[in-house]
């Protein structure tokens, strides 16, 4: 064999790097926040990079069916707000956010039994942004914040960026267990360590598709108040219910101790990234000027948008149709699990776009991933929505984006991969796979 | 005769588990050929490939595909079937290099090192029992074991096991991504990665890059800067330097490969230098190990690259 090495030189050009000096191909490594040591993407967030493929059926990212949008209409919308009013639209504006939207925020929130001011409501580039900034105003690096086990991903990101401590409480059927809570805030203290406040999601939870009971608010809320703890009631799904009125929020019942999220992505359009937050004045003028240091002002040409939509679209109608959708949608989900997977449980979501799937004994829904986008489907493995890398033994399957039928499809699909690696599981005996806690969750865009 | 301004159109993306390091591989690669003025596009795997390129009838088609479809052959198939010039390995050599058991056996009948090894499916475990078969591995190649599936890339499903008891847990992660697993012996040493390119006067190794890992090299350390450091060119005497760059050449060579290539190889105390596996479409990403080769010999990837793109057409 002639080995020929080429030499340097024979294109323009000294060597970059000596024998002497390693390189880690970041030359900023060393000067990265404390708080980012923990950000990095997984081989599994990797995977969801098929899931946007037509060829996979995706129940993996959380994205709304917006084909349902009249999207005529909005146009009209779009282009009234830039000839009517785009000197304001595409200028700066409040830091707190437009004040006709707010009002309009009032009549949203009054759905749930919410009573406001205009200037309780904080405008934020959706209510993700909303979360950052309450935990920038209160978390110091080692403050606990006590979550639902399981809990929003996106939320838990939050809470690791600025290094707060998780404690997971138990949900079940009704949502968050007050018996549970109780326990966790009472050994908390016990200990001496100061909760800054309780995330939860009470109505049609992310991931787990439950609604924390209305009789059960009132003794949430207690327990909270006793501990001193404050809640922090994130609500996108609230409208979203298949079956009866919606539930009365627990900002109704108190509003000193809660401070409560909303949002218009799942209720109208994520693209416009339009959230609030409801706050007591002390808190809120802190968040105005967390919010004007990290953004100046919402969008101005979005909150026009969106209050011009409210103002001159049926959005209760539109909300309606939504809620027929993902009933459609819901339904297709149980009957193809029922049918191709029973030996799986989940609960029955009366709301929202999200099934808690709770596979076979030994199974493990992060080994699984590969498996299952090889054959075509993908879903959210359970340990992105835990702070400790549990969660293994379930997944989440989002219903909102595919048709019933590609629903079924998926399911279908799903039932094999979880019978081959039930075989697998039995054939070596193994458990499942030691936790991390890297991000095991898609980015925002996948289907 | 070569066009003035070739047509490029590279393929990335497909449907296979490394979707995502295909996608930023033919991005880098398309930025660095358009810095040199290549007309160069992108295209995804889909339904809409072979009416694409039969409408566009490029120069030259360039797979920067990873996993399978894209390094097994099949895409590479499809590309000569529309009768299209294609930049790297051709579809039979690309399947014979593909499958990691039969490129070792190619290489160790050409005279090279490499880990004692089996090669098992699923099926057999099932049909053998598991826990004899993983008696019998254990005892006949001993441990620490690397299991890895048979194909496939970017470290995805391999494990380092070191004791028997991890054994079948690293079994179940090679087959979530094959039905085959490849069950070596860890081999202890500096790991290298040897990059052979051919812009037209044969085959010739670049610089070995060395990686230093604080664990395993998985795809947390191959994709996320900071826990792998890299040393290009590697941190060896002259003479093993010439050694492993012989490796490589006579990897490529033997396989039969074409163009570009990076064969991963183990160099132990004792100076053996053991082969380990040969990707024939490389990662060419801002962390991969052909790209840090190539400018630590002093290219410019973009004239690089166009080299490799003028030689595939001279033809």
């Amino acid at each position: 064999m002639i080995e020929r090495i080429v030499p340097a030189g024979e294109t323009a050009g000294p060597p970059t790097s000596s024998a002497a000096a390693g390189t880690r191909l970041d030359p900023w490594l060393g000067a990265y926040a404390q708080r980012t040591h923990g950000m990095r993407a997984s081989e599994i967030r990797a995977l969801f990079a098929v899931a946007n493929r037509p060829e996979v059926v995706s129940l993996a990212g959380g994205m709304p069916y917006l084909d349902g949008l009249p999207l005529d209409v909005l146009s009209d919308v779009a282009s009234r707000v830039v000839s009517q009013r785009g000197l304001q639209a595409l200028q700066y504006g409040s830091g707190q956010g437009d004040v006709t939207l707010r009002e309009q925020i009032l009549d949203v929130m009054r759905l749930e039994g919410i009573d406001a001011h205009p200037d309780d409501v904080v405008v934020t580039t959706g209510s993700q942004q909303a979360l950052d900034l309450v935990t920038r105003i209160f978390i110091d690096p080692g403050d606990v914040v006590v979550a639902e086990a399981p809990s929003y991903v996106g939320a838990l990101g939050v809470f690791r960026a600025y290094q707060a401590d998780v404690v997971h409480v138990p949900i079940d059927e009704h949502g968050l267990v007050p018996a549970a809570l109780e326990e966790t805030l009472a050994s908390l203290a016990a200990t001496g360590r100061r909760v800054k406040f309780l995330y939860t999601v009470p109505n049609f939870h992310n991931p787990a598709g439950v609604s924390l009971s209305t009789e059960r608010r009132p003794a949430v809320l207690a327990i909270a108040r006793r501990y001193g703890v404050l809640v922090l009631e994130d609500n996108p799904y609230g409208l979203l219910g298949f079956e009866g009125e919606p539930r009365p929020a627990i900002r109704s019942m108190d509003d000193e101790g809660v401070l409560y999220l909303g949002s218009f992505s799942k209720t109208f359009a994520p693209g416009y990234r339009v959230g609030w937050v409801v706050a007591p004045h002390a808190v809120r003028e802190k968040l105005v000027l967390a919010s004007e240091s990290a953004i100046l002002c919402p969008s101005s040409a979005s909150q026009i948008a969106i209050s011009t939509y409210l103002s001159t679209c049926d959005w209760q109608g539109q909300i309606k149709s939504y809620r027929e959708l993902y009933r459609e949608r819901r339904d297709a989900t149980i009957s193809a699990l029922a049918e191709h997977l029973p030996e799986a449980s989940w609960n029955v979501p009366d709301g929202g776009f999200y099934v808690w799937v709770k596979l076979p004994d030994g199974l493990d829904s992060k080994d699984m991933l590969p498996r299952a986008v090889t054959a075509r489907v993908a879903y959210v493995p359970g340990t992105a929505f835990y702070y400790d890398g549990g969660g293994a033994s379930h997944m989440r399957l989002s219903y909102c984006f595919p048709t019933p039928e590609r629903i079924r499809e998926g399911v279908r699909r799903l039932a094999s991969v979880v019978a081959g690696e039930r075989e697998l599981v039995e054939l070596f005996g193994t458990t499942s796979s030691i936790p991390d806690s890297v991000v095991d969750a898609p980015g925002p865009d996948v289907a | 005769m070569a066009a003035a301004s070739p047509r490029v159109v590279i393929l990335a993306g497909g449907l296979s588990h490394e979707r995502d390091v295909s996608l930023r591989s033919g991005r880098r690669v398309a930025e660095a050929l358009r810095s040199v003025g290549v007309d160069v596009s992108i295209h995804d795997v889909d339904a809409d490939l072979v009416p694409a390129l039969t409408d566009l009838r490029p120069d030259l088609v360039w797979p920067l595909l990873h996993g399978t479809s894209g390094e097994d052959g099949s895409v590479r198939d499809v590309v000569q079937l529309l009768g299209l010039p294609l930049l790297g390995t051709g579809p039979r050599e690309s399947r014979v290099a593909w499958s990691k058991p039969i490129a070792k056996t190619v290489v160790a009948r050409a005279g090279l090192r490499t880990p004692d090894f089996v090669t098992l499916p699923q099926s057999l475990f099932r049909e053998l029992g598991a826990s004899r078969v993983l008696g019998a591995l254990v005892s006949r190649l001993g441990l620490p074991l690397v299991v890895k599936p048979s194909r496939g890339g970017s470290a995805l499903g391999v494990n380092l096991v070191t004791s028997a008891d991890e054994l079948p847990r690293a079994m179940v992660d090679c087959f979530a991504y094959s039905d085959t697993a490849l069950i070596e012996r860890a081999v202890i040493g500096t790991e290298l990665a040897v990059s052979v390119i051919d812009t037209g006067s044969g085959p010739a190794a670049l610089p070995a890059v060395e990686i230093v890992t604080d664990g395993p090299y998985d795809y947390d350390a191959r994709y996320n800067p900071g826990r792998t450091e890299y040393f290009a060119p590697a941190r060896l005497s002259s003479d093993l330097a010439a050694a492993v760059a012989r490796v490589a050449v006579t990897a490529h060579e033997a396989l039969g490969l074409t163009r570009i290539s990076r064969t991963d190889l183990i160099v132990t105390a004792s100076g053996d230098i053991e082969f380990l596996e040969v990707n024939v479409a490389p990662g060419m990403t801002e962390t991969s190990l052909l790209p840090q080769a190539a400018e630590a010999a002093g290219h410019n990837l973009g004239d690089l690259y166009r080299s490799l793109v003028r030689a595939s057409l001279a033809i």
